[in-house]
């Protein structure tokens, strides 16, 4: 019984040739977003990469105008990309190892964003300051 | 326990703020290779989950398994998730000894009857109890007795998931996995020597997240973790399909990272998340550095006709592996342990058979 050859991959050694098809659906979800307002999340670490070809993805996307800098359960990293609407997420522990990357598409990260029970808990605390005085 | 503050309590506590919470869920929907989309959810399931107890039973093992999951430095993602568990009881890492530890162990189980969760790492000997006792009781006692009231087990560890390494040939203390003896309770079997920390808990992330247990295999293993094998989801894939192949560990193959297939690399018939989710936090894994898979995530990996064989290369006969497994079954009288042994045996069997042509029928099928 003869089975058939399956066809050689062409990929550069090294490479899982992810790369090229990432920057592919990134392109979709940048579309859905500017059409339908549909935001995207993708999670990198659920990715094969081979050595070397997440930074060649990170140094594709590029830098863009925003860069933020969280300090929750250690640091984060937001930065826009070259490509606006294209956000690079890695949270970091507070051993400067990083436990999450992500790509997100849309107009800004919810992350960024003051959230209700911490500006709740703010308010608390500055009327507390208050009360002191 | 119902008292005991939420999880989201626990990290409010220790100064975390809502933007460190939705943080903590992404990472968290990461490690537990949930859609990045499943991290609100997982926020909303984590405001209310309350802290669960857990009993941890250490027996026939080295170790290794609570090493694993306990070197990682707080305030991480996965030490969080242990923060957020309540451990009744560890024999390593409690700091009460002797009456007073185990006296802690009844009062868990009283408290918390039919809601801990049970985790067990090592095998259990069954030739003779004084292989390995605590306190005096011998292991399968003790597991007999603390798995009545569970809700559900975590066999940790190869060991305690299939017999691990004291099930090896020609097995001496009768070592059994936990699915030999505890027959009518859910058991997540977490196997690897040692599992990924984050495997470990991902597991627990889950049980604190939706309160059940995640989908499993049909040797009992997380399908998130171990859905895929190590060879699909290896960078060093491409070379395999192009047919180059390291023959030697100093050969031009094996410098230009060519795929380690023929040197011995398990990687085809092993299911774990090693490949994405790397060791030493994200640096990398076996393969990345240079050396096989040892398929240390299956049953019986030990006994699979030595680490440098190829998995085409015929291997040693597994037929006394397979006796012992059945008389150890015997010995503690449980049916379906022995089919569970028997469903393991045919894995491991399934092991020496597969060759590079198998592979590329699986595929083109």
């Amino acid at each position: 019984m003869s089975h058939p050859t399956l066809p050689a991959i062409e990929v550069p050694p090294w490479e899982t040739g992810n790369v090229q098809p990432l920057l592919h659906e990134i392109g979709h979800a940048l579309r859905e977003l500017l059409n339908n307002n549909k935001e995207t999340c993708i999670d990198l670490h659920a990715l094969p990469m081979a050595p070397g070809e997440e930074a060649r993805l990170v140094e594709a996307l590029g830098k863009g105008e925003i860069s933020v800098q969280l300090r929750a359960l250690g640091k984060s990293r937001i930065d826009e990309t070259k490509y606006p609407g294209v956000w690079l997420i890695t949270h970091f522990n507070a051993n400067e190892e990083v436990v999450g990357k992500f790509i997100e598409i849309t107009r800004i990260p919810d992350l960024i964003k003051s959230q209700r029970e911490d500006i709740a808990a703010g308010l608390l605390n500055l009327e507390d300051e208050l009360h002191e005085e | 326990m119902k008292n005991d503050p939420s999880l989201l309590e626990v990290l409010r506590q220790q100064g975390v703020s809502r933007r460190g919470f939705l943080k903590f869920c992404a990472a968290t929907a990461s490690l537990m290779a949930l859609p990045p989309g499943m991290a609100p959810v997982i926020a909303k399931a984590l405001e209310q989950a309350h802290r669960p107890s857990v009993i941890w039973l250490s027996f026939q093992e080295c170790t290794g398994c609570t090493e694993s999951l306990t070197r990682s430095h707080a305030p991480t993602i996965e030490g969080l998730i242990f923060d957020a568990i309540s451990l009744d009881y560890h024999h390593t890492l409690q700091a009460a000894s002797g009456s007073a530890a185990e006296e802690a162990r009844m009062a868990a189980m009283k408290a918390n009857k039919g809601e801990y969760l049970l985790v067990v790492d090592g095998s259990i000997p069954t030739a003779d109890p004084g292989y390995s006792t605590i306190a005096g009781i011998s292991n399968l006692e003790m597991l007999r007795e603390v798995a009545a009231d569970a809700a559900a087990i975590i066999a940790v560890g190869t060991c305690a998931a299939f017999g691990g390494l004291p099930h090896a040939k020609p097995n001496p203390t009768g070592a059994v996995a936990v699915s030999d003896i505890i027959t009518d309770k859910p058991i997540i079997n977490v196997s690897g020597c040692p599992p990924i920390p984050v495997v470990i808990t991902g597991v627990l992330a889950h049980f604190l997240t939706f309160g059940t247990l995640p989908k499993l295999d049909h040797l009992g293993r997380p399908l998130a973790f171990y859905g895929n094998n190590i060879h699909d989801r290896c960078y060093r894939r491409p070379f395999y399909e192009r047919g180059q192949f390291a023959e030697s560990f100093d050969d031009e193959g094996a410098k230009k990272g060519w795929c380690l297939y023929k040197l011995g690399c398990k990687g085809p018939v092993t299911y774990n998340a090693c490949a994405t989710t790397k060791w030493n936090n994200g640096t990398s894994f076996p393969i990345e550095s240079g050396h096989g898979c040892l398929g240390c995530s299956e049953p019986n990996f030990w006994d699979l006709g030595g680490f440098y064989n190829a998995l085409s290369e015929p291997s040693v006969n597994t037929g006394n592996a397979a006796a012992f497994g059945l008389v150890a079954g015997a010995a503690v009288g449980a049916a379906s342990g022995i089919m569970a042994r028997k469903e393991k045996d045919n894995t491991s069997h399934a092991h020496q058979k597969v060759t590079v042509n198998d592979l590329k029928r699986g595929e083109s099928q």
